[in-house]
Formats: C-alpha cells, sequence, structure tokens
C-alpha cells in the first residue's frame, strides 16, 4: 500500500483532477462577468471603388474606430481579438462578411481605444452590384481565456452606404 | 541502487500466470481510459486537437488543447475554425474573415487566415483552391486547455518515445510486488 509507485500515481492522479477542476471553475466564473461594451465606426473617406478585370469590384476605405471594451476582461483572459467586418447582402448572395481590420488587444488597459486606419484586409465583393449598395460594419469580439470556454459577441452598426459610382 | 537490484529480483522471480494477468489488467485499465475519452467525445459532440503551429499566437500557443464542437449553426466570421487541406494530415486551426453565401443553393465560400500571419490562407488551400465549404470544416474551436497537447506533440514528433514509455511502464507494473 506504500509503495513509491503507488503514491506517485495518487498524487499524479489527484493533482490532475484538481487542475482540471480550477480550469472549469475558472470558465464558470467568466460566466458572472456582465459585459457591456460599446463602440463607434465612422467612414472617413473612400479611398478608391473600382471593378477589376475579373468582374469582381474592390473598395478602399479608411475608418475611425472607437471602442470601450474594457469591460469584456475578467481575471481569466488572456486576450480579446477585435474586428471589424463589412456586412451586406447582394442579389447573388444573401450573406456576405467580410473582414477589414483587426487587432489584439492583450490587456485592459488597451482596449479603450482610437484608431484611424484604411482596411487592413481586401475588400473584394464577388460580383459587381455594390454601387449604392447599403452596409453594416459590424464590430466582433472574441474572448480568449486563459483556460476554459471562449466567447464571442459583435455589435452591429447599420447605415453605410457606398457611392453610386466608381472613383 | 539497492532499487535496481530489487527489480532485477522481480523480473527473475516471475512466473508466466502472473505476467499474463498483469498484462491483462494493465490493457484493461488503457482501454476503459480510451473507452470513456471516446465516449465523452461521443456525447458532447467535441474532438480535441493540439495545436502544433505558431499561426494563431498569441492566442493559441502550440501546444495548447482545444475543444471543438460542430453543429448546424452556419459558419461566421470570427468563428475560429478546424480543417484539413486534402493530401495534408495536420489539421489547421484559423480564423474565418470572409464568408460569402449563395442566395440560390445555400452555397458558402469560406476564406481563412491565422491570426498571427499576414496573408490570408489561399497560399495553403489545394492547388487553384480559392475558397474552404462548410464540409471542410472539422469544427468550431469553442474552448482550450493550456499546455494540456504537450504529451500529444512530443509522442508524435519522436515516435520512440511512445514506444519507450509503454515499454517502461509495461515493465514496471509487470514486475511491481502489489
Amino acid at each position: 500500500m506504500h509503495s513509491f509507485w503507488l503514491r506517485a500515481n495518487a498524487i499524479l492522479t489527484f493533482s490532475i483532477t484538481i487542475l482540471a477542476f480550477m480550469c472549469a471553475m475558472a470558465s464558470v466564473s467568466d460566466c458572472f462577468n456582465s459585459a457591456s461594451p460599446s463602440a463607434q465606426i465612422q467612414i472617413t473617406n473612400i479611398n478608391w471603388f473600382q471593378k477589376q478585370r475579373n468582374g469582381n469590384e474592390e473598395v478602399s476605405l479608411t475608418m475611425n474606430i472607437t471602442a470601450d471594451l474594457q469591460s469584456l476582461f475578467t481575471w481569466n483572459t488572456k486576450q480579446v481579438f477585435v474586428f471589424v467586418a463589412a456586412e451586406y447582402r447582394t442579389p447573388k448572395n444573401a450573406v456576405n462578411q467580410v473582414s477589414l481590420w483587426d487587432a489584439i488587444i492583450p490587456a485592459k488597459e488597451q482596449a479603450k481605444f482610437r484608431v484611424q486606419t484604411v482596411n487592413k484586409y481586401r475588400f473584394i465583393n464577388q460580383g459587381s452590384n455594390l454601387r449604392g449598395k447599403d452596409l453594416n460594419l459590424t464590430l466582433h469580439w472574441h474572448v480568449m481565456p486563459k483556460a476554459g470556454m471562449m466567447f464571442a459577441d459583435k455589435l452591429v452598426i447599420p447605415g453605410y452606404r457606398l457611392p453610386k459610382e466608381y472613383r | 541502487m539497492g532499487w535496481v537490484r530489487k527489480t532485477v529480483d522481480s523480473v527473475k522471480s516471475l512466473q508466466v500466470k502472473q505476467v499474463l494477468l498483469r498484462a491483462i489488467s494493465l490493457a484493461m485499465v488503457f482501454t476503459s481510459g480510451l473507452i470513456l475519452w471516446k465516449a465523452l467525445m461521443c456525447m458532447t459532440g467535441t474532438t480535441s486537437p493540439v495545436v502544433v503551429s505558431g499561426s494563431m499566437e498569441p492566442s493559441f500557443k502550440r501546444g495548447d488543447a482545444l475543444f471543438l464542437y460542430k453543429n448546424k449553426d452556419p459558419i461566421r466570421a470570427g468563428d475560429i475554425v478546424v480543417f484539413n487541406v486534402k493530401g495534408q494530415d495536420v489539421p489547421i486551426v484559423h480564423r474565418v474573415i470572409e464568408v460569402h453565401e449563395q442566395q440560390s443553393n445555400g452555397e458558402i465560400k469560406l476564406l481563412t487566415k491565422g491570426d498571427a500571419n499576414d496573408m490570408d490562407d489561399r497560399f495553403l488551400y489545394a492547388r487553384g483552391q480559392l475558397w474552404l465549404k462548410p464540409q471542410h470544416i472539422m469544427g468550431r474551436a469553442v474552448g482550450l486547455l493550456p499546455y494540456a497537447g504537450w504529451v500529444t506533440i512530443v509522442m508524435t514528433e519522436k515516435p520512440v518515445l511512445q514506444y519507450i514509455l509503454v515499454g517502461a511502464v509495461g515493465l514496471l507494473f509487470l514486475t511491481s510486488k502489489d
């Protein structure tokens, strides 16, 4: 009953069980966090809006993104991944989501930010029906924990419209 | 070093029936563990791959274990998905950055990118393939357990360790006095 291996086995099993329990508790504690993030996005300029040779259109725009995501951080948060996606409907596609910009927020202090940027990723539409199109700019965030369940949510900001003509 | 002598003595005093009984109970311990693990996977609809590359840092580090969940919800931008490229063994864990869902037939086209990469994943897809489809996706990552996958990585990258480990455990179990 007191051999080295039995003792080692007992210690190992016990510590793994405790660690697993702690990870689960850390994850559960995240459920008690009531977050109230806020954000605003302005399109300050449509830099250019062209139709490519293959028939797809491409837009380049500059955005001003202001957000306060501090309430999303808990002690179990490793980082928050935030991105802005243009979401719109075309006659061909019921759903289009194109990520324009993203960032990683490693700590609560950096979660309140204001950024002016050109779209980081190319905004290419399948087809050529973006002229005069209404679109939503949705700010998505993805909270990555140190251990446990991740959760994601978004804030939809409607009311943007692309120019009627290419420029 | 008396420990070594004790082990050698116990090896010498083994009897066939004893060894067989021990071998069977060892096998039963392993297989019941495996059955429990697989049953859990089946019941919750999750699988648990390990992150092997650094392309999703700092979100996921090499060696983290992920919890994947697969359900009928459509895949949307921002989801972290695990997929296999045709012809490659290693599944890739990246984030979806573009979604286009066709009105007429519900066909969905996806584009992914690793958080730490500058380029999207088109260079990883099969030749001529511009988009991923939902059927290529194994599941969505819903949770993470840090460092839990290191054992698997070490075992896969140095297979000789697997044999050493199984051999050592087997030998110790078979020769223990209890």
